[in-house]
């Protein structure tokens, strides 16, 4: 296997990490409003994520990061091709993030108010663009012979890619209520349980649509043929077996087949674009490839050894964090930190 | 306006209003990280008090630094794509190893400091807070690293139109970054150093929590003082090293037009509106070379004839940067540099006679003095910056090549005000929240039957003594 094809999985991989963890912390957010009813059940649900949102969205950093240094034709493409969207997504990840270490540092209701639904929209607008950006990815752009991106902003906000958007926010919501039910105590607990099993049947029933949806705008079927047929099949059973899970209140299975979910839809999408990184809808000669629009071998090496050696670092506190804070959030005002 | 203006316009406004914050970032992180280890070995609550409270501070800065990088990241790709397409091969590097090594490191670990009071040791719990200063000044370091490469590019080769990576240890010991790290690195404790001072000296004036913030000015006091001077030794060498990298960022610097020998430093002097020769001027003979050569005699040459050189070699074109801003940047940038160094060596001398309590004069001046360092921080990098126009990359990359060329005035004007927005509302929040906590002062102790005496210890141990 040649880097261009290692650092395209690497960056697979980030994404996989930054949806399956930034993918609750956003659930979370957008279920604020809904499970936290008075102030102090918000700041319950607001501290279930507390210590791990700021963690999780360096993935997304990272996984911007390791773009520019592997693939600079791509991250120049995208970044430039996608300016307003990746405005708007960049407003709402700083209200976002601004709110959840601002919201609590005032008494004043309006104040917090703000923030709570500056917690809300920023997550919301978040998983919106980043679905509706994932979708075009596989479905492709309008990108001409010299690699710039010539479709305009409503270009991006095709049918398909919206269905992304709302699949995105859908999934986001149920891993978000399945956390919180793992993480939260008391009355924000009950009320996570049961947007769970609410959440569910409507979200299998989005996601089967996406994946339809997914073979007529896609040329998944005649590059991959039968081919990602595990992928996908294992993609259905997690999200579907979440249901068996959320029956019986195992709500860290559940989790865990979320989690499995989102990872295999990253996987889904990865593997429709491969070797392509940005699909041109004009010509495909035109597409930008892990090839192309890759950096210099001499740089790729030395990506590489700087990745092994991090990466499992990385991991290894970040999972270490997790630990740290294992037990659930009670409900004592005195003891919430956010 | 062409997306051009616009998008420079936007750079240079998102990245002043990012590094309002990060300076204070980087040295308060190690600051907090230092009062919680003399908690750990002392186990004085007064410690844990400090701790907390300037914490606090920290916490609400850092988010507000943290939240405007992202949009530093993204920038490169969305508006200087070109220029991301041209040098990603060499510029890429360091801003993924910069998210790898310090981003997860410093938030990771600061979720964990956040909630992690009651659930962690101590000891382990203030390891947590050397991890966030650790990370955030391995990012200064990694960014740093790269902006190097903007201004002398080393360790490369271009290969098919393109700028690709030699030489990775080469890019990475950049001969500027010598200069420039600790550079920042210094301006990190020291605008830290002066914002305990100012909120230190706040409360000693009107005697509450004597003890704590007399502790806190101490420390402060100490490490303003010789970050201060270590700032102005530095600085001195990294100006030596500038006029050979960039001698044109030199003669803007010094509104030197002509060439000159030996050359004079200007004391004052005002350009005409085109900003293309003086009108009037007051300059010391000599002075610029004992600046920039260490000797009374040298030669630097003048912005007219860097000019003629560069249209010789790239074209004509002006390449000269608008004197007027790395001129008043560069002397509001020293000038407060020096104010810097006075104010902080009086504070240590007061600390050392023990006697800075009493002195409500120098307290009131001290209670504004937060502001220099944040004025030097901005016109650093205006210096640092506008003096390389026009090259995006000295000598390699202009900003018409880098600019994105397929995002439209319309767009970065969109952005650029949905910035301004953003960026003016959040600006009133944190100056809000940060005058109203600093105002505040620490929680009440919460131990009754151990009042932290107000009553100015004259046997209080320093923090030398805190050691044991």
């Amino acid at each position: 296997m040649d880097l261009n094809t290692v650092w395209f999985i690497l960056i697979a991989v980030l994404y996989i990490g930054f949806f399956v963890l930034e993918g609750f912390d956003l659930g979370v957010g957008m279920l604020l409003p809904f499970i936290g009813r008075n102030d102090t059940n918000r700041r319950v649900v607001i501290n279930t994520i507390g210590p791990h949102w700021d963690g999780n969205e360096v993935w997304l950093l990272t996984a911007g990061g390791a773009t520019f240094a592997a693939f600079p034709m791509w991250y120049a493409t995208m970044f430039s091709g996608f300016y307003l969207a990746l405005f708007l997504l960049l407003a709402a990840l700083i209200l976002r993030g601004v709110a959840f270490e601002f919201r609590s540092k005032d008494e004043n209701p309006k104040w917090r108010a703000f923030w709570d639904w500056s917690i809300f929209a920023g997550s919301l607008l978040t998983a919106l663009l980043l679905g509706v950006a994932f979708a075009n990815l596989v479905r492709g752009v309008p990108i001409d012979a010299d690699m710039n991106y010539v479709g305009g902003f409503f270009n991006l906000l095709n049918p398909y890619a919206l269905l992304g958007g709302i699949a995105t926010i859908a999934i986001f919501l149920l891993h978000g209520a399945i956390f919180l039910s793992m993480k939260a105590s008391g009355e924000v607990e009950n009320r996570a349980r049961y947007a769970a099993k609410k959440l569910w049947l409507p979200v299998v029933a989005i996601m089967l649509a996406l994946l339809i949806a997914t073979y007529l705008a896609t040329d998944i079927l005649e590059r991959l043929g039968v081919d990602p047929f595990l992928i996908q099949l294992t993609f259905d059973a997690a999200t579907m077996i979440v249901g068996c899970f959320l029956r019986r209140d195992r709500y860290g299975w559940a989790f865990a087949m979320t989690s499995v979910a989102i990872a295999f839809a990253v996987v889904t999408m990865f593997q429709i674009m491969y070797p392509r990184v940005m699909i041109s809808s004009l010509n495909p000669d035109w597409s930008l490839t892990i090839y192309n629009a890759s950096s210099s071998p001499y740089t790729l090496q030395v990506m590489t050894i700087v990745a092994l050696i991090f990466v499992p670092i990385v991991l290894a506190y970040q999972g270490w964090s997790y630990w740290v804070f294992r037990k659930r959030v009670e409900g004592k005002p005195e003891k919430l930190t956010y | 306006m062409d997306a051009l203006i616009l998008a420079r316009l936007q750079f240079a406004i998102t990245t002043i209003y990012h590094f309002f914050f990060v300076p204070l970032t980087l040295g308060l992180s190690i600051l907090v990280a230092v009062m919680e280890t003399f908690y750990v070995r002392t186990g004085r609550e007064v410690y844990l008090r400090m701790t907390k409270f300037w914490g606090k501070l920290f916490l609400i800065n850092f988010a507000m630094g943290v939240v405007t990088g992202i949009v530093q990241e993204f920038q490169f790709g969305m508006n200087w794509s070109e220029y991301s397409r041209y040098v990603g091969d060499i510029f890429g590097a360091p801003l993924a190893i910069e998210a790898l090594l310090a981003f997860f490191l410093e938030s990771t670990f600061l979720g964990v400091w956040i909630f992690g009071w009651d659930k962690l040791s101590k000891g382990v719990h203030a390891a947590t807070m050397w991890a966030v200063a650790i990370g955030s000044n391995i990012s200064a370091l990694w960014i740093l690293i790269a902006n190097s490469f903007m201004q002398e590019p080393v360790g490369y080769a271009i290969e098919n139109g393109r700028a690709v990576m030699t030489d990775f240890f080469e890019v990475v010991f950049n001969p500027n970054i010598f200069y420039m790290f600790p550079h920042v690195l210094m301006s990190g404790l020291a605008t830290a150093g002066f914002f305990m001072i100012s909120i230190s000296a706040y409360h000693l004036l009107r005697k509450r929590e004597t003890d704590l913030f007399r502790r806190s000015f101490q420390l402060a006091a100490m490490v303003a003082a010789i970050a201060s001077v270590v700032i102005a030794l530095n600085g001195h060498s990294q100006a030596q090293h500038m006029i050979e990298s960039q001698p044109m960022k030199m003669a803007a610097t010094e509104a030197l037009w002509e060439t000159e020998s030996p050359a004079s430093f200007s004391i004052l002097t005002i350009g005409n509106l085109s900003g293309s020769g003086e009108v009037f001027s007051i300059r010391l003979p000599r002075l610029l070379c004992l600046l920039a050569y260490d000797r009374f005699n040298c030669t630097i040459r003048g912005m007219n004839d860097l000019q003629a050189e560069f249209e010789a070699m790239y074209g004509p074109g002006d390449y000269t940067p608008p004197p007027v801003i790395p001129y008043w940047s560069f002397r509001l940038m020293v000038g407060s540099g020096f104010l810097m160094i006075g104010l902080s060596i009086y504070a240590l001398f007061l600390v050392m006679g023990e006697m800075f309590d009493r002195r409500s004069k120098a307290l009131k001046i001290f209670q504004w003095t937060v502001l220099l360092p944040y004025l030097a921080n901005a016109t650093g990098w205006l210096l640092t910056e506008v003096g390389r126009f026009p090259w995006v990359v000295y000598r390699l990359v202009t900003l018409e090549q880098g600019v994105s060329n397929i995002v439209s005035a319309g767009s970065v004007l969109f952005s650029l005000i949905g910035y301004i927005l953003i960026y003016s509302a959040l600006i009133v929040a944190t100056v809000y929240l940060l005058l109203k906590y600093s105002k505040a002062g620490p929680e009440p102790s919460g131990q009754a039957d151990a009042p932290e005496s107000d009553m100015g210890s004259r046997d209080m141990p320093s923090l030398v003594g805190a050691e044991d």
